[in-house]
């Protein structure tokens, strides 16, 4: 019996193996943001290592040396408990945890600002809106816009100021960085530094519907100058961006990548609420059942006015 | 309105179909059959109409069998559809349906079923009562639950499932970006099954805190007992949050209120927090009876008093006030900051302390102990070293900077099931082989048991095992497929052989209830496992009314202590009296069916007959209200004549 | 089980009626939290009015004050009932009820004159996340107290027929918890929904 449960244990183990093939993207950091994250998570599994060893180990220890034997019929022990016992493994466990808290929080607040090594430049601003199903990247200072693809410097931090269109969304670049959601009417940050140049996969984390799994955007990460380089050629070259077409590229549908000379912003910041009802279409997400009624916009009670939240 | 028949009815998709023609023969077959034998009267008297808490047990546990069984499709399909890049067995529509149903029925409509169907059969012999203390109100609860449940089932043949996940966040769920009536289905079902639910507990902390036999003090009583005790006062707590949010979520789909919703100032955010202020208490709602049940496993199978019996109880209280203070942690990527995220990072770590403490204190229990590898025993085994993994997950995911890059990948998803289904699940399989003795009189198989545990826990591992580290490669959950350049395919592959495995198990344990029933021999002693609490000492199954007279307790596992100082085992006759026993009722069936009229209504926006429908809610009330019925007495003989043949002529 | 304790107010006398009040108690904290949720969620939208109508405009002092006065009479009123009940004063307990009924009547009659009021205002449930929040909770309330009324009137019909035993002293008995309990919660609406916001 006690052999079944060891192998049943020891079957993790080539899953262990078998999984390293791929490498884990949390694991392998590219940039400052992520990597003080994966310290932190290779602290937890120090210690949450020592707690499964102490647990397996007593585990195994007291299945095999008390399990019934036909020597043993007779035995029938009475025991209730230790106090000493019981403050020694809540102590413990107790002192883990003031161990992992520390370096939590300190984790916690260091990603709510511009990495430590990067302090004293200006952070680069891209608005990222995240619509059905695409990403769009608003490049304010520059006053450019891009779809489903954002360019950046490495080694200069971003700031991306989130927000989103429609559904609850959550903006993600495994190899930089942490994840983040976009909300309607909210505007939340991220800082991101790439160490080199390079591409780097992001992607949804949040389910918003059927488009869903194809959220995916590329970041490229260029040398400032080649950076500054493809700003001025987006601007002398790229179209331009109407409101009319900003209204169709917000309908839930999949597009490629698509580069403007000018943002949305000019006339919607989703971030900041406002005339949402504009860019509602519900009658374009049916899907297959029974038809539910929709509302009427209420236009009404839509005068652009911001919303406390 | 232009009513199309295929929005109705599903169809066009091969699946549904099959499976539409699979419901409609079943539940003709199962309509032929019961007329063929004659069993209507039998039904409705037996098990329809009962107020009695063991049966209200026994068909709670059939309701979370079936929905294992759909619950366990869903997933299955799910394995299937990720086994390999871009296949094409769902599309992305029928993936976000399946993996919303499997999420909604797993929690709601299999593990809440199981536990309370147990809680029900063997709370009340645990405390020594005659039943709980509102047996009408109990009946009620489960039909309420069935309703909730049939309603839920029905939508991916009529209307279309849910597909917002379980969780059900917003703006999607709402009518802005899901104007289908799939999410009517989750708002009005969920209503339901949750106002059975809060009655339970209600019904249950009543029950514990004043019908306990005499001398049974709460220190003395067996820990699934406690467990169950602070399960319902968290159920009490936390239903009704539940009950508002879906109010909300049904006014949003309903009535075009702003709730959740982008237009008109509604605020999405405030959804996350109502749904994970009931959405995280739920999940110790579920855990705590579990715990309870592994307490008197462990404690029996190595024929040893549970360890630190005060120790349990403080801690499954401070998991309880800590339960309803963690509810961030689901959402510590929403912006919350930097405060909110360290506090809550706090609080959820904190919750691995006392409840590492149990895991020390059931390690403790068998230490010096003398431990038979019994099928029960067995899960409670398995339990601590693959809960314990989900444990220290759950506190790397605690840190919430850390959880930016865990959370919604399936490092997340492979952490809740590592804690639902050994904790849970494996609870739940220890409850059956544990107590189906007592509640049917005959025992399931051991040696199908054994194989039922090996697959499925075998098939558990190699399932879930490689999602932490899919998880950690960047795979997000909830996604219906994968390309072959992101190197997913081989681990995902694994885990879709392991659910095969996980099926086989749970193909074993249906095997092994149809075996037993046919074959297993009737003749077996009412203490098989010679065990330590009350429940033990009446009949297999038990008898109606439970204690002929209700016994006397002198110490903590009270059962062992009468068998040990041979006292109070042997009934005295003359000491017997009428037992009064509540009448039967037809009103909770009633009930059911009129909250599924009405229910089945709104959810396809009729609000005029459904108004007129809820009529039939309050004539079930009034009819409550003028009911002055007595119950009925069982006569002395009987209850001699019944006791004598369990206990045998003494 | 029938444990009847004479010395015990005639609605806990049995038993069975020392466990319906109890659990009848627990509903109450259920729904006491059931009442805050519907609060945390109207103190989250309270200030989102869509360029829709504010507080400031809609309310008016003086209906909330009718109702407020209403209300707590049929709470102090209900006390009598209750007082009545424990003399075994049938007759006393039957009209204070009804009078009870009357002034709770009376305010749910306003109430659904104030919400019509608003309607032709053009501030329905769906104009603005503040009015959905301030008409479901408000709402909640007012069925609460009709549904209580119904209830009401079933038991005066018993106490007609049945006179005044331990079953139906304790159904009134429960029932004058459910009519006090909706009287606390009308007191927290009237300061944080309506006094906190008539400045404007």
């Amino acid at each position: 019996m006690k052999k079944g449960i060891l192998v049943s244990l020891l079957a993790i183990v080539p899953l262990f193996i078998l999984s390293g093939c791929e490498s884990m993207v949390v694991f392998d950091p590219q940039g400052p943001v992520a990597r003080s994250i994966t310290d932190l998570i290779n602290w937890s599994i120090v210690l949450m290592a020592f707690v499964c060893l102490v647990v397996f180990g007593l585990f195994g220890y007291i299945v095999w040396k008390y399990r019934a034997t036909k020597d043993n019929a007779d035995y029938e022990p009475e025991e209730h408990g230790s106090t000493k016992l019981e403050i020694v493994w809540t102590v413990i466990p107790f002192l883990i945890i003031i161990a992992l808290t520390i370096p939590t929080v300190k984790t916690i607040y260091a990603l709510e600002d511009i990495p430590e090594d990067y302090k004293d430049q200006d952070p680069i601003v891209i608005n990222v809106t995240s619509a059905d199903w695409k990403w769009i990247f608003s490049y304010p200072e520059e006053g450019i816009e891009t779809v489903n693809y954002v360019n950046i410097p490495a080694g200069v931090p971003v700031e991306f100021k989130l927000t989103s269109a429609g559904t609850m969304q959550s903006f993600w670049i495994p190899a930089l960085a942490g994840q983040k959601y976009t909300m309607y009417g909210a505007e939340t940050d991220l800082y991101v530094v790439a160490d080199n140049p390079g591409s780097y996969e992001g992607q949804n984390t949040s389910f918003n519907g059927k488009g869903y799994a194809e959220m995916k955007f590329e970041v490229e990460a260029k040398t400032l100058a080649d950076y500054d380089e493809w700003v001025d050629e987006v601007k002398e070259t790229a179209p331009e961006l109407t409101e009319e077409k900003y209204k169709e590229i917000i309908k839930p549908t999949h597009l490629g990548r698509m580069t403007f000379s000018n943002t949305h912003l000019e006339w919607i910041d989703h971030g900041k609420g406002g005339d949402s009802n504009y860019y509602l279409n519900p009658e374009l997400y049916r899907v297959h059942g029974y038809p539910g009624k929709t509302f009427e916009k209420n236009e009404e009670s839509n005068g652009g006015e911001e919303d406390a939240h | 309105m232009h009513i199309k028949w295929e929005d109705i009815v599903i169809t066009g998709d091969p699946l549904i179909l099959s499976a539409q023609i699979g419901i409609t023969l079943t539940m003709l077959a199962i309509v032929v059959g019961v007329t063929y034998f004659k069993k209507w009267q039998y039904l409705w008297d037996e098990w329809i109409t009962t107020v009695d808490h063991k049966k209200i047990g026994i068909m709670y546990i059939i309701v979370a069998v079936l929905m294992f069984f759909r619950g366990g499709v869903d997933g299955l399909m799910m394995k299937y559809q990720t086994s390999a890049p871009e296949m094409d067995f769902l599309d992305a529509q029928h993936y976000n349906e399946v993996f919303t149903t499997h999420g909604v029925i797993m929690i709601l409509f299999m593990a809440m079923p199981a536990l309370i169907g147990l809680m029900n059969v063997v709370i009340p012999l645990q405390i020594g009562a005659r039943d709980v203390a509102f047996p009408q109100l109990n009946a009620l609860s489960f039909w309420l639950t069935f309703s909730g449940a049939m309603l839920f089932n029905i939508s991916f043949v009529i209307g279309g499932s849910p597909d917002a996940g379980w969780t059900s966040y917003f703006p999607l769920a709402g009518k802005e970006f899901t104007p289908g009536v799939g999410n009517n289905f989750y708002a009005i079902a969920l209503q339901i099954a949750g106002i059975g639910t809060l009655m339970t507990g209600i019904n249950f902390v009543v029950t514990i805190l004043k019908m306990r036999a005499k001398g049974m003090t709460l220190m003395k009583m067996p820990m699934f007992t406690w467990t169950s005790l602070i399960t319902n006062v968290i159920i009490v707590f936390a239903f009704p949050i539940l009950t508002v949010a879906l109010a909300l979520m049904t006014f949003d789909r309903l009535f075009g209120t702003h709730f959740f919703t982008i237009s008109g100032g509604g605020n999405a955010m405030l959804w996350n927090n109502l749904f994970w202020l009931w959405g995280h208490p739920e999940v110790y709602i579920v855990i705590l009876p579990a715990f309870g049940m592994f307490s008197e496993v462990i404690a029996t199978f190595s024929r040893k008093r549970l360890y630190g019996y005060n120790s349990m109880i403080i801690s499954i209280v401070g998991i309880a006030i800590l339960s309803m203070v963690v509810w961030v942690h689901h959402f510590y990527t929403m912006g919350s900051g930097p405060v909110v995220n360290s506090v809550f990072s706090i609080t959820t770590m904190l919750i691995a302390v006392p409840t590492g403490v149990k895991i020390f204190n059931w390690l403790f229990t068998m230490r010096k102990g003398r431990i038979q590898f019994t099928t029960a025993m067995l899960w409670s085994l398995a339990f601590i070293p693959t809960f314990t993994i989900g444990g220290v997950t759950g506190v790397m995911l605690a840190m919430a900077a850390a959880d930016y890059q865990y959370h919604n990948t399936l490092f997340l998803v492979a952490h809740f099931h590592y804690v639902l289904i050994p904790g849970v699940v494996y609870a739940v399989f220890a409850g059956f082989y544990y107590w189906w003795p007592k509640m049917f009189g005959y025992a399931l198989n051991e040696r199908l048991g054994k194989w039922h545990f090996w697959l499925f826990n075998i098939g558990f591992n190699v399932t879930f095992m490689p999602m932490f580290f899919l998880g950690l490669q960047g795979a997000v959950r909830r996604s219906y497929t994968f390309s072959a350049e992101s190197g997913f395919a081989p681990l995902f592959m694994l885990s879709a052989i392991g659910s095969l495995i996980l099926a086989a198990g749970f193909a074993v344990l249906v095997y092994n209830i149809y075996y037993s029933t046919r074959y297993a021999d009737r003749k077996i002693s009412t203490d098989p496992w010679d065990a330590r609490t009350l429940e033990w000492h009446t009949a297999s199954p038990v008898q109606p009314y439970n204690f002929a007279i209700t016994p006397e307790v002198k110490a903590l596992d009270a059962f062992w202590y009468m068998k040990k100082n041979k006292e109070g085992l042997v009934l005295k006759e003359e000491e017997l009296e009428e037992i009064h026993m509540p009448s039967n009722s037809w009103l909770p069936f009633y009930m059911c069916a009129i909250f599924g009229v009405v229910g089945f209504l709104l959810v396809f926006e009729l609000f005029i007959p459904a108004a007129i429908c809820s009529l039939g809610i309050f004539v079930g009330l009034i009819i409550r209200s003028f009911d002055y019925d007595e119950g009925y007495h069982i006569k002395l003989d009987v209850i001699k004549k019944t006791e004598r043949a369990w206990r045998g002529e003494k | 089980m029938a444990k009847v304790d004479k010395s015990l107010p005639l609605e806990y006398q049995t038993e069975q009626s020392r466990l319906n009040i109890l659990g009848f108690w627990i509903f109450l904290g259920a729904e006491v939290v059931l009442f805050a949720t519907l609060f945390a969620a109207y103190g989250s939208l309270k200030d989102n009015f869509a360029g829709g109508p504010t507080p400031a405009e809609l309310f008016k002092l003086k209906d909330v004050m009718i109702e407020t006065l209403l209300l707590l009479t049929s709470s102090f009123t209900c006390g009598i009932a209750i007082w009545y009940m424990r003399r075994q004063n049938l007759k006393g307990l039957l009209t204070w009820l009804i009078i009870t009924l009357a002034l709770g009547a009376g305010f749910v009659f306003v109430e659904v004159n104030e919400f019509i009021h608003y309607v032709h205002e053009g501030a329905t449930m769906q104009t603005s996340a503040f009015l959905s929040s301030f008409f479901v909770l408000l709402g909640t309330h007012g069925l609460h107290v009709s549904i209580g009324i119904g209830w009401a009137i079933l038991i005066i019909i018993q106490l007609m027929k049945h006179g005044l035993t331990p079953t139906t002293a304790r159904k009134t008995f429960i029932i004058s918890l459910y009519w006090h309990f909706l009287d606390v919660v009308w007191i927290f609406i009237f300061t944080f929904v309506y006094l906190a916001r008539m400045g404007g």
